[in-house]
């Protein structure tokens, strides 16, 4: 199948339409809870939690013995929130740093998970296949009720998210203005975090437990670079989320043998890439290009000085000199002479130039803050 | 025991230690999460080392792994060193980049590939032991054990050599450049020695399971002690206790082996935890509550102090004017009796003489801004504590 033979198919085949509008779904809410969770600087937790969330899997399967979803998702959060509380409550009262805490809770509750889910395999008729579906996560397993359990939590967040979005904003970037505000920060925080829980938790069935981090950070850091407005910020990592899933979706159906997570994983991270470097404001490539321009004009300037001095030592500021005469400082090239010729500081004649009295003027002035840009 | 029962314990206990030492200074440098990028973005280092060799065990497989491992950390400084996001962003872009790379490469290659992703990221101690080492025809016992021993003598020579130089610049940075100790080498040095023992470990515990054998007892150890050779002698008794008792829980719940060692190490964390003196949970609440009744006290003694007048200190009146609950009241007043700083008489409390001594100096060293020295200065004067 090729990926234009995809998208036709996309409208008819009831399997492809039901993991597409899924993974773009859970693109767009990680997109949007993810920013919150970049901007807090908390970007690791993601990776904490959906990793605690595995033993709370294998325990909800351990109790009740069914094989649906929304059950296992439920131990799910149960465990993962469990496991950002003990996180905090390792942080706030042990002098062990963020780094250690997330890390311990990582791996301890995943490989206690580990255990359940080994034990629970050597168990007697249990129906326990599938499982392991969350560790790296199976998009093809999504059927419509996954997807519209999605929808609702989507939904369900988007409007917490405008009920409350003047709290979190202010908790986001001033916690203890937000306090002296007499807000309950506890509350708002622990709103929160609770809503990024979700979103990793349903993320867990499409693209598993190890991969679930990037899903949450990924599109959010993309969409920082384009943006200074929350908002906005918002706004482009749902989008950036969403096609990501959809792209994912695409490619890894087109193709045999690739498994949809991973996929949707480095889609997400050629975003995170694009945005790196093209971001206009941000990126690197637009930073190096006003790095050059700054460093030309810096230059351009110093050749003005040095000729400044020259001139100044002349009653007629207009006396052509010869070019050689500037042989003996490095900072200029025939086309350095030709663009200051163009700013109109100097004008050049044969091998002789002479500065203008708008040169002279802006020599004058170089190092004056009062001196406007022309 | 049967001798595959011994040997799966020695191996188990051979890769905790050799987590451990590093995990120690993963922990104070707060690196510990460089450890679980590490045991994650190796996965395609693995693969390609696997296409090369086809040998899990074989060391070019480890070098090349352990390299994707260095190249990770290296990637991490440089999107960091962009300033476009944050140092725990950069790690988490980074990481799961290269692990889909790996399972994707896997996945393309399954036929002729016998690998699997769980093999690589959970591993099997069970198996360990049947992959035999043969010298010259001769079997001298596991590779695993083979290659986790001789990591673990490297690493031992390794901090032997340069414990000083590994001390200074993990707790001083500036010192350490200024007595001519590049805080580089020793970042990327550790980084590379980390990088190794994670691929070396990976095979028996797998990748995730290392994260918790590096960091786990280093975390443990570190809320039991503040020395540096305290805490590694402790980490690696954790790591080789919990590995030990791990194996016999697994043995007990026929479940995986490296699963129960991270659940003993996690029961392990649980009591320090709760437990620790001066640092767990139940010492530092117990610490708090006793220090906001020393506050009360303090505060009390400095009301009573401003009140000459007798109606003022009435026993009824303190009450309504500090605005405590009556329990409260009524602990902080017991505690200032049984120090003798006050005493009750009709109803009337008053300071006694030590009292007095011990508030002016409270005062003082309120007034002049030195609220430490209120600490020490309870040592001498307190009988009973709050």
């Amino acid at each position: 199948m090729t990926i234009t033979d995809y998208f036709n198919l996309l409208w008819t085949d009831y399997t492809l339409r039901t993991i597409t509008l899924g993974t773009a779904v859970l693109g767009a809410i990680c997109g949007m809870l993810g920013s919150f969770a970049v901007l807090r600087k908390q970007s690791l937790l993601g990776d904490a939690i959906s990793h605690a969330a595995l033993p709370g899997i294998a325990v909800a399967f351990l109790i009740t013995g069914a094989k649906d979803s929304n059950t296992l998702l439920l131990g799910a959060l149960v465990s993962g929130l469990l496991g950002t509380f003990w996180i905090r409550g390792i942080i706030t009262k042990t002098h062990l740093k963020t780094d250690t805490a997330l890390g311990l809770i990582l791996s301890l509750f995943f490989g206690f998970g580990m255990l359940l889910l080994t034990f629970i395999q050597k168990q007697p008729n249990a129906n326990q296949a599938g499982l392991d579906k969350y560790l790296f996560g199976q998009a093809a397993t999504l059927v419509e009720s996954d997807v519209i359990l999605m929808v609702v939590v989507t939904g369900i967040s988007l409007l917490i998210l405008l009920l409350f979005w003047k709290e979190f904003k202010i908790l986001l970037f001033d916690a203890d203005y937000t306090k002296t505000l007499g807000f309950n920060t506890k509350f708002i925080d622990t709103l929160i975090t609770f809503f990024i829980v979700l979103a990793i938790v349903l993320g867990l069935q499409t693209v598993g437990v190890v991969l679930m981090s990037a899903m949450l950070l990924a599109p959010a850091a993309a969409a920082r670079q384009w943006t200074n407005r929350l908002s906005t910020m918002i706004f482009i990592a749902a989008i950036f989320g969403a096609f990501s899933g959809v792209f994912g979706t695409a490619i890894s159906a087109s193709q045999n043998n690739l498994s949809t997570g991973p996929v949707i994983v480095l889609v997400a991270s050629v975003f995170v890439l694009v945005s790196f470097v093209f971001s206009p404001g941000r990126g690197l490539l637009f930073k190096q290009i006003r790095f050059l321009q700054n460093r030309r004009d810096l230059k351009l300037q110093k050749t003005l000085q040095f000729m400044y001095d020259i001139v100044s030592t002349h009653d007629n500021i207009s006396h052509p000199h010869a070019i050689r005469i500037l042989n003996n400082f490095q900072g200029f090239t025939k086309k350095t002479l030709q663009q200051l010729e163009e700013k109109k500081w100097i004008t050049l004649s044969g091998q002789q130039w002479s500065m203008t009295q708008k040169g002279f003027n802006k020599a004058e002035n170089l190092y004056n803050q009062s001196d406007t840009n022309d | 025991m049967t001798s595959p029962q011994i040997e799966i314990q020695l191996i188990a206990a051979v890769v905790a230690m050799a987590c451990a030492i590093p995990g120690v200074f993963l922990v104070l440098r707060k690196m510990a999460l460089i450890s679980d990028a590490i045991s994650h973005s190796i996965l395609p280092g693995i693969v390609l080392g696997f296409f090369i060799t086809h040998d899990l065990n074989s060391p070019l497989l480890i070098l090349l792994a352990a390299c994707t491992g260095v190249i990770t950390v290296v990637l991490v400084e440089a999107i960091q060193k962009t300033g476009l996001v944050k140092e725990d962003t950069a790690i988490g872009l980074v990481f799961p980049a290269l692990f889909s790379i790996g399972v994707i490469l896997i996945a393309k290659n399954a036929n002729d590939v016998h690998l699997d992703v769980d093999a690589v990221l959970l591993g099997e101690l069970a198996f360990a032991p049947f992959d035999r080492l043969l010298m010259g025809g001769v079997d001298v016992g596991p590779k695993s054990l083979w290659i986790m021993g001789s990591i673990f003598i490297v690493i031992i020579a390794l901090l032997l050599l340069f414990y000083k130089e590994l001390k200074v610049s993990t707790f001083d940075i500036g010192l350490s450049s200024a007595l001519g100790i590049s805080p580089m080498l020793m970042h990327y040095g550790l980084m590379s020695v980390s990088s190794v023992t994670v691929v070396g470990a990976f095979d028996a515990v797998g990748a995730i399971l290392v994260v918790a054998m590096m960091i786990a007892p280093a975390a443990t150890a570190y809320l039991l002690t503040a020395d540096l050779k305290k805490m590694l002698l402790l980490s690696i008794f954790f790591g080789v206790f919990s590995a030990i008792a791990g194996y016999w829980m697994a043995n007990l719940l026929d479940a995986s082996i490296s699963g129960s060692i991270t659940t003993m190490l996690g029961m392990v964390f649980l009591m320090v935890y709760l437990f620790a003196p001066r640092k767990g949970l139940i010492a530092v609440l117990y610490r708090q509550k006793q220090q906001r009744t020393e506050v009360s006290l303090i505060t009390f003694l400095l009301h009573l102090n401003n009140h000459t007048e007798e109606n003022e200190r009435h026993i009824n009146h303190l009450q309504e004017h500090i605005n405590w609950q009556k329990v409260r009241s009524k602990t902080v007043v017991t505690l200032a009796l049984k120090n003798n700083m006050i005493e009750i008489d009709n109803k009337v409390v008053s300071l006694t003489e030590k009292g007095k001594e011990f508030t002016d100096l409270a005062l003082e060293y309120i007034i002049t801004n030195k609220d430490e020295k209120i600490e020490p200065m309870k040592d001498d004067f307190f009988l009973f504590r709050g």
